[in-house]
């Protein structure tokens, strides 16, 4: 199936519900790992929008992504809970790793057991500085 | 075959319960995965037969299993920190398997749904009424009250709106109520439905917790033919704070920018796509089922002054005991962090405790006698927010945890107000500068000839702290929501309590000088 018949295939799920627009991204985000400026014409031809109402959307929320992002990602918690459980001092001890991306998040619920992370669904808890390090490796 | 419940929320899963539950089941043993009992510390926890055993590994199970492991905590049922908790919401945690209807009927699930389409719509709403239930989300407001508002509206269609956009560091109390007990929200959905006369509810879930929207999605197909005709979608958000404020959750629920929307209209007349919508958190909603189950009575008389029932309060952070405790409202703060939290994990002194996450204020331990009420808190410059505590013990930098506040703020603004898409990130170099002890030389443009009026020599460090309260003081009435409004609670509650962090004296050394 090429892209564009995937593309037609998430629109087509989607047409006549309420609200649409932020479950077509999402699909979009899941199935390309991105949104690019053609899938954003398409989308808003298809919602009847502009092109900029739907690239404010996408530029709005953090998980849609304009460029892909083709290292794995591992999402560490930063806010307060993480940050009472010394994360900062974690980040500066993590090595550079060019081959994955470190990307920081909000909480992600697990501020009894933090410092979290998560890859992809896969949660991790009580970090410390070497599990971390361990975590980038094995996704290197 | 012996029977061991090891839970499956993300907070076991993230402290390694699969691992266990694996080890368990390859030692002969027949798995049940349950919800959490809520001491995340004892993560992961197994049952056996009522008695308790953790934090487990895969290695400990042989000892388990033999009975001569030092990991036992006897009957969970019995320990203190289950023991002298209140648990009207989280009746069921650590009971039943969240995914199964059988375990939910049978303790005591459905029974406010059945009560309310006995009682009909407006009893429904008398009794959440006089419950006294309020807001969980932070703001407090009158859960019937709200109702009433939508009831009254004209029109045929309304909607109910979760939001279960739980953004707030130290809080995980809904994410535990969406993956541990799902039916519990669906039946709270589904009696709001009845109430207002809506035929539609949406839960708006954070994109940060993927198990939560799958057990979600799996309960609400199971639980179709209990709530029908009234139906149940998942919403799934994308990321941002901001959208766990009403008026931006609607218009993200929309499919639009979560930006916030000017008050009135209030959400109650014009709400998701203009009709008429109740928006509550998922505490609230979850709440309702006890409330027509057993009776409004029964909810108020647990409570202080005018903040009835339970709050599910949520320990995070550097504390030794972590994770959820829910109790009447009145317990004061040190004995949630002391007693029942146990002091730090690290065990030096706590320095400070935010409450009520990113936009709470910063307490130290002389506010450890506040009890925990809506109107003390405030009282004492201070909010409960969604009842989440982090703790910090002495290491922590306070000038550091303000200059986050504001940064957090900057970068989650949905900048449609001015005091805080722009206040925020005046207010990081305001306080890097106060940091740095750096003061501030007038610019190029000031020293130009022509600014008769600017000011042509640099500003004092005290000056600038000043002009840091006027800036907090300009976000905090000119914000239209509570992001830019109550971000300056964090900040000004540091800089009161610890303005050592600042380099400013405490007030009476100034005095001295």
């Amino acid at each position: 199936m090429t892209n564009q018949d995937e593309l037609d295939t998430i629109l087509a799920g989607h047409m006549g519900r309420e609200g649409a627009l932020l479950p077509i991204l999402h699909d979009v985000q899941a199935a390309f790992g991105y949104v690019s400026e053609e899938v954003v014409r398409r989308i808003a031809q298809a919602l009847n929008l502009t092109r900029a109402e739907v690239h404010g959307v996408v530029s709005f929320y953090h998980d849609f992504r304009e460029a892909p992002e083709y290292r794995p990602v591992l999402k560490l918690c930063r806010a307060e809970s993480c940050q009472a459980r010394g994360v900062e001092a974690m980040v500066a001890a993590l090595p550079e790793n060019p081959r994955v991306a470190v990307e920081t998040v909000y909480c992600l619920g697990l501020c009894s057991v933090g410092p979290a992370a998560m890859i992809g669904h896969e949660v991790h808890g009580r970090l410390d500085a070497a599990r971390l390090g361990a975590l980038v490796e094995s996704l290197a | 075959m012996t029977t061991v419940r090891i839970s499956d929320d993300a907070a076991a899963l993230a402290c390694g319960a699969d691992a266990v539950a694996a080890a368990f089941a390859k030692a002969g043993c027949m798995v049940e995965r349950v919800s959490s009992w809520g001491m995340h510390w004892l993560e992961p926890l197994a049952e056996i037969e009522g008695q308790g055993f953790g934090p487990l590994t895969a290695e400990d199970v042989a000892s388990v299993l033999a009975g001569t492991s030092e990991k036992a905590i006897g009957t969970i049922a019995e320990h203190p920190f289950i023991a002298r908790q209140q648990r009207f919401t989280f009746a069921r945690a650590g009971k039943t398997r969240p995914l199964s209807l059988d375990d939910y009927a049978a303790n005591g699930g459905w029974a406010g749904l059945k009560r309310a389409r006995e009682l009909g719509p407006e009893a429904t709403i008398a009794e959440v009424t006089n419950s006294g239930l309020r807001g969980r989300g932070g703001a407090g407001f009158p859960a019937g009250i709200k109702w009433t508002t939508v009831a009254n509206a004209p029109g045929p269609v309304k909607y109910i709106v979760c939001n279960a956009d739980e953004g707030d560091s130290a809080t995980f109390a809904d994410r535990m109520v969406m993956e541990g007990d799902p039916f519990m929200l669906i039946e709270g959905l589904a009696i709001a439905g009845h109430a207002v006369g809506a035929g539609k509810g949406y839960i708006y879930v954070r994109s940060e917790y993927p198990h939560a929207i799958t057990k979600l999605q799996s309960a609400i197909a199971l639980a179709v033919p209990y709530i029908a005709p009234f139906e149940v979608e998942v919403r799934v958000g994308a990321g941002s704070y901001v959208c766990g404020e009403e008026t931006s959750l609607l218009n993200s629920l929309e499919g639009k920018r979560g930006e916030v929307r000017a008050k009135p209209p209030l959400p109650a007349l014009e709400g998701l796509f203009g009709k008429p919508t109740v928006v509550n958190n998922v505490l609230t909603l979850a709440a309702v089922p006890f409330i027509l189950a057993n009776g409004a009575q029964a909810y108020s008389d647990v409570g202080f002054g005018r903040s009835r029932g339970t709050m599910p309060i949520q320990l995070a952070g550097n504390i030794k005991h972590g994770g959820l405790y829910e109790v009447g409202f009145g317990i004061t703060l040190g004995e949630l962090v002391n007693d029942i939290g146990g002091g730090t994990a690290t065990g030096r002194p706590v320095r400070a405790v935010q409450v009520g996450g990113p936009l709470g204020a910063f307490h130290p331990p002389a506010d450890f006698p506040l009890p925990f009420d809506y109107e003390a808190f405030a009282a004492a410059d201070g909010l409960i927010g969604h009842a989440g505590l982090t703790v910090f013990d002495e290491s922590a930098d306070m000038s550091a945890q303000a200059r986050f506040a504001m940064s957090f703020c900057a970068a989650e603004s949905c900048g449609k107000c001015t005091p805080c898409r722009i206040g925020s990130t005046r207010g990081v170099e305001l306080i890097d500068r106060i940091r740095a002890r750096a003061g501030r030389a007038a610019d190029k443009v000031e020293t130009l000839p022509q600014m008769h009026n600017a000011r042509k020599a640099p500003r004092s460090l005290a000056e600038d702290v000043t002009l840091l309260e006027d800036l907090c003081e300009t976000m905090k009435f000119g914000s239209l929501c509570a992001l830019g409004g109550f971000t300056p609670y964090p900040v000004l509650s540091a800089l009161k309590h610890w303005p050592e962090d600042f380099g400013v004296g405490t007030p009476a050394q100034e005095a001295a000088e």
